[in-house]
């Protein structure tokens, strides 16, 4: 998914944060209600909350006010959904967890791996004669400027969750 | 007591209130379809095709508020009843829709007959369920039936596996249904109210603009009571229509596309547009840069996301269509409001010289029945007081226009999806639910044909529809544009190797009168009225080449319209 950033054409991003009925086709509601009125979506998350009848999806996307505003009047109309914030109307924290697999030829490039994980403090989670898997949870621009630092090592794959937020303060989205 | 999940569904649906079932059988409704059988509480309506089946529950919901109810199989049922549910979804109609599905454990099979009806309905309903245990049975049909007569109001679909009407339960009556992710809001802000008010109170051009919400409301007597308390003029959208009295000297007739000149130059030079149970459809504004530039505007609406979503409003209020005029009249009377009487008087001169301009008159013609002058008649001969549903196209703008409904309910017609072959299964279910009332079709020979089969059902069911077939031999509307904006150049608009409309409704075992002559019309339609138990077929050779006026070309303001 291409990254935006905000500009006054396509307008602010926005992270809104939604609770749920934990039922089949949830997800496809909003997926769909997205697809279908032409929103942008830049990332969707989504798994089940501690009560486990819930889940909590956050979706990435970016538009106008007026086109905020109608998402997430949709998103409220739909029956599934119980209850959704706007993350961005307020301070929160944003993370997004990322899994990269680096081929390693020599010790010189693993000493510079190491170096460069402790850097972005990563963790390295698996190792092979040839490879190294990095964990690294950040904001977007973090895992971007990760990736962007693998100049030499040659990138075997990489999978990122999508990001996840959560609002500042004792404030929260519960029900 | 242990009943079938399909016996569930029979007895739940008699303990709902419902009074018919319309519906086709099949493979996967079988057991249904055998409960059906050993029950006498609910009357199954069969029709001929499952698109049928939708739109007569429609009919019936839309004529009486309550909501229609439709039982197809699965498979090709449920991909026929997708245009009903559509339909029904555009025009925020209750409806419950009961699809058969493959039994459980052939879910995802590709077997006979299966199509994810979930899916395929998901952007086209209010909500859907699949159910997969008989335990979660009556309780999912309350959730549906409160889902889809609440708020704003449409179609809901629960898809049940073959499997599951044949398991047995213990059955209660669900009598009451809370759910926590589902609570419409019902009364208006007062905050707003205020704001609201205070807005009426310095208004000098003040305007109502009024949709289907207030007919779903069943909110027309608070809607003629606060029209009257502002001296302000009424304009309908075509949902609208019959929301407020048409011959009411407060209503200015149908607004947008073809709205008449007095509504549309009004809606473009009023200080105060109120908006109630309305969304700002494009064929109401127009081009919305040039849409009430004058105004202020307060949107009321149960809706939140109807709202601020093609104009931006100036006072929001969400809730109730009803419950909110309500508000606005106590705020009225508690504020002391007094209306401008001089600015009124200004204001209604202008209208009345907009009016003066006599829009929807036409031209006639010796030899060809207008359009225009048909329906006139019917309006004459059914007293204003007959249930008119119709298709899609040139005769439902006419109809729209010069059909004067004086009474919400009375004007059944397709207008956010515009379904072609909605008018005569919709005329099934309004004369069902009232047989002892005058129901017309007010329909085309290209609509007609959409849906012809029903001509079957209705003798089945004896309902005594009367069909009022607008014949120009063209697809008029489409034949409109092509003359307008593609040069004349009438591609397959024209209807060649048409039945014979007369014999095809007596083959069906009906009444058929076909008319030609402007001075034939009267009498051939006094005719068919007096067949009070017969279903007559009124084929109306009309003017091939009448265009609806006025009208407003895309891309312009409502100020910019066509007149004749």
């Amino acid at each position: 998914m291409k990254q935006k950033t905000k500009t006054d054409e396509e307008g602010m991003r926005h992270i809104i944060s939604i609770l749920m009925e934990n039922e089949a086709g949830a997800l496809s509601r909003v997926a769909g209600l997205f697809s279908a009125r032409g929103y942008n979506i830049e990332s969707l998350t989504v798994a089940p909350t501690e009560d486990i009848t819930l889940s909590r999806m956050t979706v990435v996307t970016w538009g106008s006010d007026e086109i905020i505003e109608q998402i997430t009047k949709q998103l409220n109309k739909l029956v599934d959904v119980v209850k959704l914030v706007d993350l961005t109307e307020g301070p929160h924290i944003e993370r997004e967890m990322l899994m990269i697999k680096v081929r390693t030829s020599s010790n010189d490039s693993r000493e510079e791996l190491t170096r460069l994980v402790d850097i972005f403090r990563g963790r390295i989670i698996d190792v092979t004669a040839t490879s190294y898997t990095i964990e690294l949870t950040g904001t977007g621009d973090k895992l971007d400027a990760f990736i962007n630092a693998f100049e030499k090592t040659p990138i075997l794959e990489t999978v990122r969750s999508g990001v996840s937020g959560i609002s500042r303060g004792a404030k929260n989205l519960h029900i | 007591m242990k009943l079938t999940g399909a016996e569930i569904l029979t007895h739940f649906l008699a303990d709902e209130g419902v009074e018919f079932l319309f519906g086709y059988p099949g493979g996967a409704v079988l057991h249904i379809y055998d409960a059906i059988d050993r029950q006498d509480r609910i009357k199954h309506i069969l029709v001929r095709h499952e698109q049928a089946a939708t739109h007569a529950a429609d009919g019936y919901a839309r004529s009486t508020g309550k909501p229609g109810v439709v039982l197809v199989t699965s498979g090709p049922g449920a991909t026929n009843a997708v245009t009903g549910i559509a339909t029904a979804y555009m025009d925020s109609i209750p409806m419950v829709v009961i699809t058969g599905q493959v039994p459980t454990h052939l879910i995802g099979n590709d077997a006979f007959q299966e199509v994810d009806a979930v899916g395929i309905t998901r952007p086209c309903v209010k909500h859907n369920f699949l159910v997969k245990d008989v335990k979660d049975l009556a309780l999912t049909l309350k959730k549906a039936f409160y889902v889809a007569t609440t708020g704003r109001p449409g179609p809901v679909v629960v898809d049940i596996p073959k499997d599951v009407t044949a398991d047995t339960v213990d059955y209660v009556y669900p009598k009451e249904i809370t759910m926590r992710s589902y609570n419409p809001v019902v009364k208006g802000h007062i905050g707003q109210i205020k704001r609201a008010v205070k807005l009426m109170a310095t208004a000098k051009r003040p305007m109502l603009y009024t949709g289907g919400g207030v007919i779903l409301d069943n909110a027309h007597k608070e809607l003629a009571q606060l029209a009257k308390k502002l001296n302000a003029p009424v304009t309908n959208t075509s949902m609208g229509l019959g929301g407020f009295p048409a011959s009411d000297k407060l209503f200015v007739g149908m607004l947008g596309m073809h709205g008449t000149y007095e509504a549309n130059m009004a809606i473009s030079n009023c200080d105060l547009m109120i908006a109630i149970g309305a969304r700002f459809d494009d064929r109401v504004t127009g081009n919305i840069e040039k849409f009430a530039p004058r105004a202020k505007i307060i949107h009321v609406d149960i809706d939140p996301a109807s709202i601020s979503k093609n104009v931006k409003v100036d006072v929001p209020i969400v809730g109730s269509v009803g419950d909110v005029i309500k508000s606005l009249l106590r705020e009225i009377k508690a504020s002391e409001f007094k209306p401008n009487k001089a600015a009124a008087k200004e204001w209604w001169q202008q209208i009345d010289e907009w009016r003066a301009v006599e829009c929807l008159k036409y031209k006639t013609d010796g030899d060809k029945i207008k359009p225009q002058f048909a329906l006139e008649t019917l309006y004459d001969i059914t007293k204003g007081d007959a249930y008119v549903t119709s298709d899609v196209g040139q005769h439902q703008m006419w109809a729209a226009q010069y059909y004067r409904f004086d009474k919400p309910r009375r004007w059944i017609n397709s207008g956010g999806l515009g379904t072609m072959g909605f008018g005569l299964p919709a005329a099934m279910g309004v004369q069902l639910a009232f047989p002892k009332a005058t129901v017309a079709c007010v329909t085309g020979e290209g609509s007609i044909q959409m849906n012809i089969q029903e001509l079957s059902s209705c003798m089945q069911h004896n309902l005594p529809i009367k069909i009022v077939c607008l014949n120009n031999g063209f697809l008029g509307m489409v034949r409109q544009w092509q003359e307008f904006f593609y040069d004349e150049r009438y591609s397959h608009s024209y209807m060649d190797s048409l039945p014979d409309f007369v014999k095809l409704a007596e083959a069906y075992g009906h009444v058929g009168i076909q008319v030609t002559k402007p001075g034939d019309v009267e009498a051939a339609m006094k005719e068919a009225f007096k067949l009070k138990d017969r279903l007559v077929f009124l084929d109306i050779l009309t003017d091939p080449e009448e265009n609806v006026y006025p009208m407003v070309p895309a891309g312009a303001g409502l100020d910019e319209m066509i007149l004749i």
